[in-house]
């Protein structure tokens, strides 16, 4: 018999494919059914986020950081009002920051939830899906009644919260968090020890501690690898200093212990919930400076000043004095960083958005080497692949 | 780390490697460290391999345009440092004609934030396996984040269905692009009504009396 020439075959995956969260193209290269390199083609979301901010006043960037990651939306303007306030030298009342906390903590649960329901449904589990997003679509409710809209929020501004919360909104979000254990458990007692997920994620896409460091990866995948690194403990920001939570931590860093991760984060995050309306305090919820803050919409009616302030701030806006920060929080999928570079103007300079997601999603190559086209969706749903953040 | 151990770290930094690190400053609580580009490399290994700096992580990698200086681009490298807790922010300047040694050896995560920077800056990274554009279009033309690239673009997109296929075209504006100057709403800035010179050359005529 003569020889054969055998070429790989290569697989185009997305960029219209349900496992492919959003709309990454992913070239594989495959020996059978093994994939030999995996290339993601991204870029399809991009709408050049940082070059827009550049042209926006301070206040106007804001609302560019809720279509990042879409999931988890004020963790993301969360990083960017601190950078902007470590610039000005602005410290916000101590409300505004157990305000920021508390829907810090919502969004990680809206984000968790919907990465652990559509990894199960990726591999093949339907159920956690339904009630998972029953629950995400409560803590929707809240972003809502906070700010105004479900999803865009624009609620976290330099210099504090946009508006001040009500009572009844906090008392239902503590009575929602004292019943939410139960649909984690309820999830866990699907997932957990099945036999079916568990097939299809345990030892699959391991990543040792040194690798994750290596690639940069940061949040629930770097502590399945067995790192215990979170920046609200290690690099405190705002309240979570004073909060008691635990630092869930894998040991394996396969795509199971990164769920079993997150599933823990959740618990904690109930946690920190409950802690925020216990000790929330009352006052201001913005910084008292009408010239980075505008004044109350009563107050304008009647004060000359207050108007000429809201009138300043909403055109020109403010004036940052040069320089550059850098600001990371620990949004859910990992560090969200922005690096800003002021030039003493009343729009940034540079806006660098570092996104978690960008830094996952590259290791991908690396970790799919090796096995088979369907573990390559477990790793990528266990990454947590958003598209609106990595694009930018 | 507080602002003494970050200065005692700059200090250390510089003095370690004096012949390629310019400074070494603390602002803000922050760490910067201006660098010789050509050099990044070695930095960037010492920083990573020292005891006292131990930078395990590149958290991020990007670019930043000055068009009037020289040399005209930043690359800012953010570091962080898992065991001592502390980050640090390497900074070297860049010519567009000058390549910039690629990092991935010591960090592979440097990979897509070089071809990131790449792409929208046109910052030419040495040594990267995989130059490639990384987010913009398949066969786009140019780096939009520099400064001289307008914000609306030179082409937008748009479905042919005579061609049955998206097809590129010139952009075309139907309001002009405004961009508002604030920094001097008094003095300084001229935004003439159509219409306005005429005025001024009726005076320059003398027949304003």
């Amino acid at each position: 018999m003569s020889e054969r020439q055998i070429r790989n075959m290569t697989v185009n995956f997305g960029p219209q494919h349900p496992a492919a969260h959003g709309v990454l193209r992913l070239v594989l290269e495959m020996d059978g059914e093994v994939v030999e390199r995996a290339d993601p083609h991204i870029g399809l979301l991009h709408r050049g986020t940082e070059k827009l901010i550049e042209y926006k006043t301070y206040l106007q960037a804001v609302p560019y950081f809720d279509r990042l990651d879409y999931v988890a939306p004020m963790n993301q303007e969360h990083a960017y009002a601190l950078a902007v306030e470590a610039l000005l030298g602005l410290e916000i009342p101590r409300r505004a920051q157990y305000i920021r906390v508390l829907y810090s903590e919502i969004s990680r649960i809206a984000n968790h939830l919907m990465n652990i329901c559509t990894m199960a449904l990726d591999v093949g589990a339907m159920t956690p899906f339904f009630w998972g997003f029953e629950e995400r679509e409560l803590t929707m409710e809240f972003y809502e009644r906070a700010s105004g809209s479900r999803l865009h929020a624009a609620y976290f501004r330099p210099g504090g919260v946009a508006y001040d919360l009500a009572p009844e909104l906090l008392s239902d979000i503590g009575a929602w968090n004292e019943k939410f254990p139960k649909v984690i458990d309820d999830i866990e007692n699907v997932l957990t020890e099945n036999r079916i997920f568990k097939q299809r994620t345990v030892d699959i896409g391991i990543l040792s501690p040194q690798e994750a460091f290596d690639w940069g990866l940061t949040g629930p995948v770097l502590r399945g690898s067995g790192v215990s690194w979170d920046l609200r403990r290690n690099q405190p920001y705002e309240v979570y200093s004073e909060l008691d939570f635990g630092v869930p931590v894998g040991s394996n860093g396969d795509c199971y212990e990164r769920y079993l991760v997150r599933m823990e984060e959740m618990r904690q995050c109930v946690k920190i919930i409950a802690q925020c309306l216990e000790k929330i305090p009352e006052g201001p919820v913005k910084v008292q400076d009408n010239k980075i803050t505008p004044p109350a919409r009563a107050e304008m009616k009647e004060s000359m000043e207050a108007l000429i302030h809201h009138f300043k701030l909403y055109t020109e806006g403010y004036h940052v004095p040069a320089g550059e920060a850098y600001r990371a929080v620990e949004a859910p999928k990992g560090e969200f960083g922005v690096y800003l570079v002021a030039d003493g103007t009343n729009r940034p300079y540079r806006c660098k958005i570092r996104a978690p997601g960008f830094a996952h999603l590259q290791v991908l190559d690396h970790m799919s080497k090796g096995h088979m086209l369907a573990d390559t969706v477990a790793n990528l749903a266990s990454m947590d692949i958003v598209f609106g953040e990595i694009d930018r | 780390m507080d602002t003494a151990g970050l200065r005692d770290l700059g200090e250390h930094v510089a003095t370690s490697l004096s012949d390629y690190v310019f400074a070494a400053e603390v602002t803000r609580d922050e760490l910067t460290v201006d660098a010789r580009a050509d050099q990044v490399v070695r930095v960037l290994k010492f920083l990573k391999d020292d005891p006292r700096c131990r930078f395990e992580q590149l958290t991020d990698l990007c670019g930043v345009d000055y068009p009037e200086r020289d040399p005209r681009f930043d690359v800012v490298y953010h570091l962080l440092s898992l065991s001592h807790n502390c980050r640090l922010r390497l900074k070297v300047g860049v010519n567009e004609d000058q390549p910039v040694p690629s990092a991935t050896e010591i960090y592979p995560s440097a990979g897509w934030w070089e071809r990131e920077t790449w792409d929208l800056y046109g910052i030419y990274f040495a040594g990267n396996p995989d130059l490639r554009r990384l987010l913009t279009d398949y066969g786009f033309d140019g780096h939009p984040l520099r400064k001289d690239f307008p914000l609306t673009g030179y082409v937008e997109l748009r479905y042919d269905s005579e061609q049955k296929r998206v097809v590129y075209e010139p952009v075309k504006l139907t309001q002009e692009f405004r961009r508002f100057d604030f920094l001097s709403p008094w003095e300084g800035a001229s935004y003439p009504l159509p219409g306005d010179e005429k005025a001024d050359e009726a005076g320059e005529d003398g027949r304003e009396s």
